[in-house]
């Protein structure tokens, strides 16, 4: 593997770059640069700003006024689409935009059909594209079969195959060892060493800390937005690369419990083929259990096991001394189990419904009398109840949903749940997407809940939310739980460690990591 | 402070407050009056008349009824093109049934026809369960099931009948489509009743609301512990009880059964249903929009055919006004849209 840090200079250079959305500051005055013939790790945690630059590069946002794109000398205040592409700088997103149905020769010359000015497909032209770039990447297959019918892997390739017809100068790649298997990311690291060596610059994002100092030749690390730090390889090491990526040990100010008392669930060694593997632990009255771990570590996958959402092959789940097996949403809701989904948009709020046909949903069965009519009078006190009770606002029981903010949008359904008084709240990243201010709101709400009793179990990506609130943390590594510590003892570093492949001690040590409670 | 008004509203206070509630209905009943002037001028003497409406009255009664069972279902977010279709099933049963117990002859005529009338509802219920379940449980597009199981109920009644009309029921149960009782049609006030039961349960009961949950959002809905998949089927029990209603009421007017039947009104009560102001995509949508529209569309038909206005323009007619509304609402939502941002 070649150092190729004499290359001269780079060939894309981002200059004070920002990108401010509504209420959220995505990126801050971010200097980057890559040079064709490297390859150069982009490494943040989930929300630090990588997408959003990646998307920049790719013109698909627009950066704020006042920054400067130059790419091979040419400087542009932002991007289109077709000036990037023209400029070679191709993204392979993690899903690859493949079209699914159609075939691999079509998928890989398809920029060449939009570009020729005839009425008919020049099958033989698309052949020979197809195949001079798959010969480029040493790679043998079918151009015929449909792109849906391979594995991840192979898409992958054809993805990558793409990028060369689209004449890729630099080669963004998303996650792309995320589905991978060992044996295939090395593949994938031959063609990537290959296309550095022929002079293409390429952007590798990954959370998987062993393969980043494998492939990569320099390293820049996002946090919040901001740039936290660019060095070559040389100069990082696993447990600075740590603590680059997590900042400071201060967290924000912690609002923790007592600790809970008795257990109310028991979940013993569930399993699900592909989501999670061998999950147990235990929740107390009056606790927060939060649960984290890096996107795709099968926590909402788990979490909704006990919703009913995602049923375990095998394992037991125990409410309050009883086994259960919740099958469906309603059954969970019967239970006692209340689940705040990740996407409030989508799962959580019927957004053209108004506030009050969704804050009284769970419970509506209950205003109806024997003639199944509902006292419509008697829902309107209970929905402004719940309303005054969360503080929504504005308190209207008759305003559209959509028309509210995040957070209160998130309350109303908290308060749907909290209307049915149920035993477990579990909810998924509480906070996605909401201001600061309505965070520590949330919080503070979750953590009065649990003081007043409840079980709460909070999922979330977000390091310094999980330590705000939670009494125990669960860290969950691709499907497994790596391990639960005492919210007190935990802090970004150990939990971030638990989270990442090979962590602070390079390979695992199942031995070693502590399942204390 | 808003200074509190202490009176009871007068009714003035309550037309506006209805106007603002609901916009949609005042250009629905507008729709409505101006067509009925409108037909008065063209056929003087001839519209306006006691026969007429009464006309009316028998004709508009099974089409509204399957419009509410269509309503209900698009509601949802569904569509159900098997809804005439297991009308006809269900009335050829009962249509067999009756002709077979009136020939033996061992039966009296209310035996008779209380059994038909069960046994159509019963197969509409059927037909019902059906749908919901492969809409509901199994999952798939409304439209693919009840495309299919319009195709099976359909041949399933040709089966039977080998493609000619079932008669010789007893004679009593004529009465049903042609009766009248102080000049009103027994069949328009049977439409009353199902509006009524339908307007109860739709916009009355945790049902009714699951239904507009249902076809606003689903997935939310469920994940709310609503048990999507019993509102859902019940959604399309019902339309088939619609179904089976408006079956009844066909067969005794034509005072046969014959697979079919009615096969035009799928597509009306879809139109109805649309004029009516349900959106198509589920989720919004009432009883009484359906109600006028089929009202709308009756006025339309029976005064274009006294007129003497050929059947086809009248389809011609109906048909662009279904457009103009639908871009009408496409333009109005979209304002609402960019509102809202």
């Amino acid at each position: 593997m070649s150092q190729n840090e004499n290359v001269s200079k780079p060939y894309l250079r981002l200059k004070n770059i920002s990108k401010t959305f509504p209420g959220v500051k995505a990126l801050q005055n971010i200097d980057f640069d890559v040079r064709l013939g490297e390859v150069h790790a982009l490494i943040g945690e989930n929300g630090a700003g990588k997408s959003t630059l990646i998307k920049i590069l790719a013109g698909v946002y627009k950066p704020d006024a006042g920054g400067i794109l130059e790419v091979d000398g040419v400087e542009y205040p932002s991007l289109t689409t077709k000036e990037s592409m023209h400029h070679g700088i191709i993204a392979i997103y993690q899903d690859f935009s493949l079209f699914p149905t159609l075939s691999v020769k079509e998928n890989i010359a398809f920029s060449e059909q939009m570009d020729s000015k005839g009425w008919l497909m020049n099958w033989r032209e698309v052949e020979k594209t197809a195949r001079q770039a798959l010969d480029n990447l040493g790679v043998k297959g079918d151009l015929n079969i449909r792109a849906n019918m391979l594995s991840t892997a192979k898409q992958q390739l054809v993805a990558i195959a793409r990028a060369l017809v689209y004449d890729a100068k630099i080669l963004i790649m998303d996650e792309p060892t995320s589905a991978l298997s060992s044996g295939e990311v090395d593949a994938l690291f031959q063609i990537v060493n290959k296309l550095r060596d022929q002079g293409m610059g390429i952007i590798f994002i990954s959370h998987k800390l062993d393969e980043l100092f494998r492939i990569s030749d320099r390293m820049t690390v996002l946090r919040d937005g901001l740039k936290i730090a660019t060095a070559p390889k040389s100069e990082m090491t696993r447990k600075k690369l740590i603590s680059l990526m997590v900042g400071r040990e201060v967290s924000d100010e912690r609002m923790l419990g007592e600790g809970g008392s008795d257990v109310v669930l028991e979940v013993k060694n569930i399993c699900k083929k592909g989501n999670f593997e061998d999950v147990s632990f235990t929740l107390k009255k009056g606790e927060i259990l939060g649960i984290t771990g890096l996107v795709g570590a099968g926590r909402t996958e788990t979490i909704q096991a006990l919703f009913g959402l995602n049923e375990p092959d095998s394992g037991e789940i125990w409410l309050e001394g009883k086994k259960i097996s919740p099958k469906s949403p309603a059954e969970a809701e019967k239970l006692g189990i209340a689940f705040v989904p990740e996407s409030r948009q989508t799962e959580g709020l019927i957004l053209q419904q108004n506030v009050e046909n969704n804050i009284t949903l769970p419970i509506l069965e209950k205003f109806a009398n024997k003639l199944m009519r509902i006292d419509f009078k008697k829902r309107r006190t209970r929905a402004e109840e719940l309303i005054k009770q969360l503080d929504v606002r504005p308190n209207y029981p008759h305003m559209e949903t959509s028309k509210l903010s995040g957070g209160n949008q998130q309350k109303i359904v908290i308060a749907k749940w909290l209307a049915t008084n149920p035993k477990i709240l579990i909810v998924d990243e509480p906070t996605n997407g909401i201001d600061v201010g309505a965070k520590t709101e949330i919080h503070k709400l979750l953590r009065s809940l649990a003081d007043q009793g409840m079980a709460v179990i909070m999922v979330s990506s977000e390091l310094p939310e999980i330590l705000a609130v939670s009494d125990r943390v669960l860290v969950m590594r691709q499907g497994r739980v790596s391990a639960i510590v005492d919210g007190a003892d935990a802090d970004q570093e150990l939990l971030m460690s638990h989270s990442v492949q090979g962590g602070l001690h390079g390979h695992d040590k199942k031995g070693q990591e502590a399942h204390h409670e | 402070m808003e200074k509190v008004n202490n009176n009871p509203p007068t009714i003035g206070d309550r037309v506006i407050q209805g106007i603002r509630k609901d916009p949609r209905m005042v250009f629905l009943a507008l729709v409505l009056i101006g067509l009925i002037v409108l037909m008065s001028i063209l056929a003087p003497g001839r519209f306006l008349t006691v026969r007429n409406f009464k006309n009316m009255g028998f004709q508009m009664a099974e089409f509204g009824i399957l419009a509410i069972g269509m309503s209900v279902v698009i509601m949802t977010g569904g569509i159900n093109l098997s809804l005439v279709s297991s009308s006809m099933l269900g009335a050829i049963v009962g249509a067999y049934l009756m002709r077979a117990l009136n020939q033996a002859g061992t039966m009296s005529d209310w035996s008779i026809i209380l059994i038909g009338i069960a046994s159509i509802l019963t197969v509409s219920v059927l037909c019902g369960l059906v749908n919901g379940f492969f809409v509901a449980y199994v999952g798939v597009v409304p439209m693919l099931v009840t495309l299919g199981t319009q195709t099976v109920f359909n041949g399933i009644s040709l089966n039977i009948t080998r493609g000619s009309g079932i008669s010789g029921f007893p004679k009593v149960f004529q009465k049903i489509g042609s009766g009248t009782l102080f000049d009103i049609p027994y069949t328009l006030l049977i439409y009353i009743v199902v509006i009524l039961i339908a307007w109860y349960l739709v916009q009355k009961t945790p049902w009714g609301v699951h239904v507009y949950m249902v076809g606003g959002n689903e997935k939310a809905t469920r994940y709310s512990g609503v048990n999507t998949k019993k509102v859902l089927t019940l959604v399309y029990v019902f339309s088939a009880v619609m179904a089976g209603i408006a079956g009844i009421l066909m067969i005794s007017r034509y005072n046969s059964a014959k697979a079919d039947y009615g096969s035009s009104y799928t597509m009306m009560a879809i139109a109805a249903t649309v004029l009516g102001g349900t959106d198509i995509n589920g989720g919004s949508g009432k009883v009484w929009g359906t109600v006028m529209a089929v009202l709308i569309l009756q006025v339309l038909s029976s005064g274009f055919n006294i007129i003497g206005i050929n059947r086809n323009i009248t389809d011609i007619v109906t048909g662009l006004i279904l457009i103009a509304v639908l871009s009408i609402n496409h333009f109005t939502s979209k304002e609402k849209i960019r509102k809202s941002k």
